[in-house]
């Protein structure tokens, strides 16, 4: 007993190290790619500050500043150093007075996480009681109309529904807050709607799916011989088991999920990670993007290595793999 | 195999045909140039001379989208296409090979799906001072074909080993015969079914980096409609509507059409 023990404990610890050695060399790979994307742009960074006006002693100062006078591997070292001393960059030409590109993300991160979990909480709280409801009433009208309802949710996009629900209630109804109002309670309401949208209409469909593949099994027609109450076997044998799947696509689709926190941060013109990224690429200020782009994949890299150790947590089976 | 295509495969497959009609037939269809500006009727609403109304510069509503259904057809299927011939390839060649091959590919698409997949688009998008059609095709492609590699990939690491290519493999096939003539039949059919949803996507992708303002530079691509139209929401919905709707024809078709595909061909999910 305490051997296996043991032993399971060892075989957690070698699954959580792989998974955060890839997870490393995931974001490695992220920081490589984008740095390599803002080197390739063609015409001149100092341009892009100055606008082209700048006397050749301030275009020196500011080359100087941005390290532009050094190999692209030693910039792409200092991008490291950045990395490391917390800073991700700072805002040449002047950069004492500034804050640092951490100091900016820190200051809209907030926003853009209440976001992402407020969409996660409209689409799990939507999916799974939809998901259940069709898979119980399989073949019903219900089914129907939850099929509908995930079709038209994956159809629909993001951009365009945030206007409609705009215009609906803000606009006519006056009962919701208006765009760039991102402080008022309720604030939030539309916005998360818009963005989980998407993810609910999946998690539904992909709810009913396994749990209609669950209810087929064996153990729960066991578990309705033995006379317990539908309700426990739906609930307690069925949706338990069904759920697995459920959380890996979260897991797959938050990433999605920040990709339209981008969109539904501009359609509501809140500050976030998406409104920060848009303006540093329509201002051309490189540090910004490449700060953004890194903590977005960051978190989405955090994410997923947090799903899958919750499933190799709840499935034995799995860390063993 | 001989049942037909669900009803909503049908509806799928109608609303893609319409979208694919409009598009090739747009240009004699639309009754004005896309650009064309009528600058006694901006913002107009639907009448004889503009059945859609105009949008704020004056332009014919219908004609842009007609025009707009051009370009996202073109994006829609040049993106696919080469996505899929893309990942097919490398998939293949991983699941075939193994070891260090399938490795390093691995890795690869490893780091391609550790961040959103429109972040790199953005990021190549941004790297052009004004983006054109190629470019979009280019940066949607780039991270496009991970999603055919690892559906190629899995199919070949389990067909590889069925008796069938043992057999093609002892008589003296080659691993191109052998991938071509004998696993790549077998492929077809989940790889269909992924690129009809990928004609949803990609459109709801351009839709997006249009909106975004980071897509080709032109005004009548359904993106950059909706955009616009976002501007001028509190003077009138229609310009969010209509092109709202048009992507949502779409990506409804190739969703209800996927979704048929994919039943027909996989008999475990008839239900």
């Amino acid at each position: 007993m305490g051997d296996s023990l043991t032993l399971g404990l060892m075989s957690l610890g070698s699954f959580i190290l792989r998974r955060l050695g890839s997870s490393a060399v995931a974001v490695l790979g992220v920081c490589v790619l984008v740095f390599s994307f803002l080197h390739m742009i063609p015409g001149d960074p100092v341009d892009a500050i100055t606008g082209g006006e700048a006397t050749p002693e301030q275009r020196r100062k500011i080359a100087e500043c941005m390290h532009l006078n050094e190999s692209l591997p030693a910039q792409f070292g200092m991008f490291l150093g950045s990395l490391a001393d917390g800073s991700l960059g700072r805002q040449c030409p002047d950069p004492s007075g500034k804050p640092t590109v951490m100091q900016r993300i820190v200051q809209v991160f907030p926003y853009t996480v209440e976001l992402a979990i407020g969409g996660l909480l409209v689409a799990l709280l939507l999916a799974i009681p939809l998901g259940v409801l069709a898979a119980v009433r399989r073949g019903t009208w219900i089914d129907a109309v939850a099929a509908v309802v995930s079709l038209a949710g994956l159809s629909m996009p993001v951009m365009w529904m945030g206007p409609v629900l705009l215009d609906i209630f803000y606009v006519d109804l006056q009962i919701a807050p208006g765009p760039s109002f991102a402080d008022e309670p309720f604030a939030l309401l539309l916005p998360s709607i818009v963005i989980g949208t998407h993810l609910m209409a999946m998690l539904s469909r992909m709810t009913r799916s396994s749990l209609v593949d669950v209810l087929h099994e064996d153990y729960v027609r066991t578990a309705r011989a033995k006379g317990l109450r539908p309700s426990v076997v739906v609930f307690k044998h069925g949706l338990r088991n069904a759920l697995l799947p459920v959380i890996t696509v979260v897991g797959i689709q938050f990433g999605a999920m920040l990709g339209g926190a981008i969109i539904t941060e501009k359609v509501f013109a809140r500050p976030g990670l998406g409104t920060l990224l848009i303006d540093g690429i329509s201002e051309r200020n490189y540090p910004i993007v490449q700060g953004t782009v890194l903590v977005i994949a960051v978190c989405y890299v955090t994410v997923n290595l947090l799903v899958d150790l919750s499933y190799g947590l709840a499935d034995p089976r799995i860390r063993r793999a | 195999m001989n049942r037909g295509l669900s009803p909503g495969g049908y509806v799928g497959a109608g609303l893609l045909l319409v979208f694919i009609g409009a598009a090739l037939l747009g240009p004699w269809l639309a009754p004005y140039s896309p650009t064309a500006q009528d600058l006694d009727h901006i913002l107009a609403g639907p009448s004889a001379l503009h059945w859609l109304g105009t949008d704020e510069n004056g332009a014919d509503l219908l004609s842009e989208l007609l025009h707009g259904a051009r370009l996202a057809l073109l994006i829609s299927v040049s993106v696919v296409l080469s996505s899929a011939l893309i990942g097919v390839t490398i998939g293949m060649t991983a699941g075939y090979f193994r070891g260090w091959v399938d490795e390093v590919i691995m890795r690869v698409v490893d780091v391609l799906l550790a961040f959103p997949g429109i972040l790199l688009n953005i990021a190549v998008v941004a790297t052009v001072a004004r983006p054109g059609v190629g470019v979009l095709i280019f940066a949607l492609v780039l991270n496009g074909w991970v999603g055919y590699a690892r559906v190629a990939r899995g199919q070949v690491l389990s067909l590889r080993e069925l008796e069938y290519v043992h057999a093609a493999r002892c008589v003296g096939a080659g691993p191109w015969r052998v991938m071509t003539r004998h696993l790549l039949p077998n492929l077809l059919s989940p790889i269909l079914v992924q690129m009809t949803f990928g004609v949803g996507t990609v459109i709801l992708i351009e839709a997006s980096l249009s909106f975004l303002g980071l897509g080709p530079q032109l005004s009548y691509t359904w993106g950059a409609l909706l955009d616009q139209g976002t501007t001028f929401l509190w003077h009138t919905q229609r310009v969010v509507f209509v092109p709202g709707l048009a992507i949502m024809v779409v990506v409804l078709g190739s969703n209800l059409l996927g979704d048929a595909l994919r039943d027909h061909w996989d008999p475990r999910r008839v239900r």
